[in-house]
């Protein structure tokens, strides 16, 4: 078992007004190597649900597993080497502007590193190739030494994304990995994010803003809205009426990575209440490079 | 007005000043004679001698000092920073125990600032006698309490989410602070540093007085003779390091940037 929540409920300690829950009763597990993506409105709990898996904030109700234990119930060295297991790619990147791109990719080691090694790659980086190899596959190899304030959303994002694939997790977490990008950049990046989770097999956890592209390349698809469980189902699925009631949508215009009107490309999705139920296959995922 | 002056009237009898001592015939000459032998400066080749030693002295203090401060402020500031507390995420296992050292660091760095650097001085000039030790240690335990203070501070009101991500994913909270913390505040805890070694600067003159050596025994010994080309010459040699404190900033936060 990658990870378990058991009927978790979270109310965030600022803020919120009383009884009002980010997440309610919701029950969701993985084993090793499966892939999910968590769909859902803006305010729906994706970041809050997978802030849990992280082990970043604790549940207020329900029983949590990662990798295999209760986060919570570990000595402070235990978690802490649970966490470096585990690797959150953020919307925003949290990487400070002045840094290097290579000392911003370095920084997803150092849950592993002895502090020596890490010490020392402030001054000169313990490792030029491993973070080149994990920007080149997200196209941007030759920006290894420039300043993280010179790149653009979609850049720093990658870079983000290159830290936790340099983390090499048990546990990938992906919190809107590709909301700052392009169609093609998104496709590539989410496509990296798979063969890393397909090649190592480990689990990949994902929450898009993209309705098109969790139905493309995820075998499992999480519909989250007000903090509920909606579905949990395979995409060929999850029909246009399953995706309307969870965004609410009455104009019919989904959330998409090109911002174009979805529901246009529907005939390649399978949907539920097509006679004889087993639908129609769902498009391939584009071949990764 | 007649509010200011009834309120500083009894205070200036408590603090015994009276302003006509200003203006007694007999002071005023004194006080005459000796800033006019402020022009010209003292620049005789042995007095300068003297001076650049007793300067040397003054700036080895101050730095040796401030050296010390950081080597007590670092631990204590980062200890105190709740960015970089692992035990707050969650919250974890440890929280209180977290929180008692936090206490205790604070309070250290209370009693360290609170105590006056002259009174530190004083002190310890009975442990280690008259010389410049007694003026390094007491920069050291001020300043490390301001500085710990005060870096804490900066690390706190920068974007703290770098720090906190690292920790989540299972860096160390030192790591996390290198690479979290220091590349937004870096120039902000150099420049205040700095400022804080010219107030160190400032601060050994003045326990030079008390018998810790450098310019302030100097300038004390130059007061007593009522020398005031002497005096003005020291006077121009902490202008001169003031202005040296300043480029000094400069040059840091030109490199850091
Ligand atoms: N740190 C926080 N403090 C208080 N409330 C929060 C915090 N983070 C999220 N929330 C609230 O929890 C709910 C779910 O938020 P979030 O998980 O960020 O949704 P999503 O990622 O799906 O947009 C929202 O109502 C939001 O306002
Ligand atoms: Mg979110």
């Amino acid at each position: 078992m990658s990870f378990e929540l058991d009927r978790i409920g979270l109310i965030h300690s600022n803020g919120q007004a009383q009884g009002q829950r980010a997440l309610r009763a919701v029950s969701i597990s993985a084993a090793r190597g499966e892939r999910l993506a968590i769909i859902g409105p803006s305010g729906a709990g994706k970041t809050t649900l997978l802030r849990i898996l992280a082990t970043s904030i604790r549940p207020t109700e329900g029983r949590v597993s990662v990798l295999g234990t209760n986060p919570w119930q570990l000595s402070s060295r235990e978690l802490r080497r649970l966490r470096s297991g585990v690797g959150f790619i953020h919307q925003a990147p949290p990487i400070p502007p002045r840094q290097r791109v290579i000392t911003a990719v370095i920084a997803g080691r150092l849950g592993q590193w002895p502090w020596w090694k890490s010490a020392l790659s402030l001054i000169y980086p313990a490792d030029i190739a491993g973070p080149r190899e994990q920007l080149a596959r997200l196209d941007l190899a030759d920006r290894l030494f420039d300043r993280c304030d010179r790149l653009s959303g979609g850049q720093l994002q990658r870079v983000g994304v290159a830290r936790v694939l340099y983390q090499r997790p048990d546990l990938l977490l992906a919190d809107e990995p590709v909301s700052a990008m392009d169609p093609a950049l998104a496709d590539l990046t989410v496509g990296q994010l798979h063969a890393e989770a397909q090649s190592r097999g480990v689990t990949l956890v994902a929450s898009l803003h993209a309705v098109d592209i969790a139905l493309r390349w995820f075998p499992r698809v999480i519909g989250l809205k007000a903090g509920e469980l909606v579905f949990d189902l395979p995409p060929a699925k999850v029909s246009e009426s399953v995706l309307r009631d969870l965004y609410a949508s009455e104009t019919g215009v989904l959330p998409s990575q090109d911002n174009q009107p979805f529901h246009a490309s529907f005939e390649g999705y399978a949907t539920d209440d097509t006679p004889g139920g087993s639908g129609q296959v769902p498009l391939a995922p584009p071949r990764v490079i | 007005m007649l509010l200011a002056l009834l309120v500083l009237w009894p205070l200036m009898q408590i603090a015994e000043f009276r302003p006509s001592d200003l203006f007694d015939a007999r002071n005023l000459e004194v006080m005459g004679g000796f800033l006019g032998q402020f022009f010209p400066p003292n620049m005789s080749g042995d007095f300068l001698a003297y001076a650049l030693k007793a300067t040397i002295e003054t700036l080895a203090m101050a730095t040796a000092g401030i050296a010390l401060a950081m080597l007590l402020a670092l631990p204590l500031g980062l200890v105190l920073t709740h960015s970089l507390s692992v035990s707050r995420i969650g919250p974890g296992s440890g929280r209180g125990a977290g929180e008692a050292v936090r206490a205790a660091a604070r309070a250290t760095l209370l009693i360290l600032r609170g105590i006056p650097e002259l009174v530190w001085a004083l002190l310890l000039v009975r442990a280690f006698g008259l010389g410049p030790a007694a003026g390094v240690l007491a920069i050291a335990l001020t300043y490390g309490g301001m500085l710990g203070k005060v870096y804490s501070e900066i690390l706190e009101s920068g974007d703290t989410r770098p720090a906190r991500v690292l920790l989540e994913s299972g860096s160390g909270r030192l790591m996390a602070f290198f690479y979290g913390l220091l590349p937004g505040a870096g120039q902000e805890l150099a420049s205040y540093t700095i400022y804080r070694w010219e107030c160190a600067v400032r601060a050994s003159v003045i326990m030079g007085f008390v018998g810790a050596g450098g310019l302030g025994q100097l300038m004390d010994q130059s007061m007593k003779m009522l020398n005031g080309g002497e005096v003005s010459t020291i006077l121009i040699i902490f202008l001169l390091l003031v202005l040296l404190a300043d480029a000094l900033s400069v040059f840091l936060r030109k490199l850091l940037a």
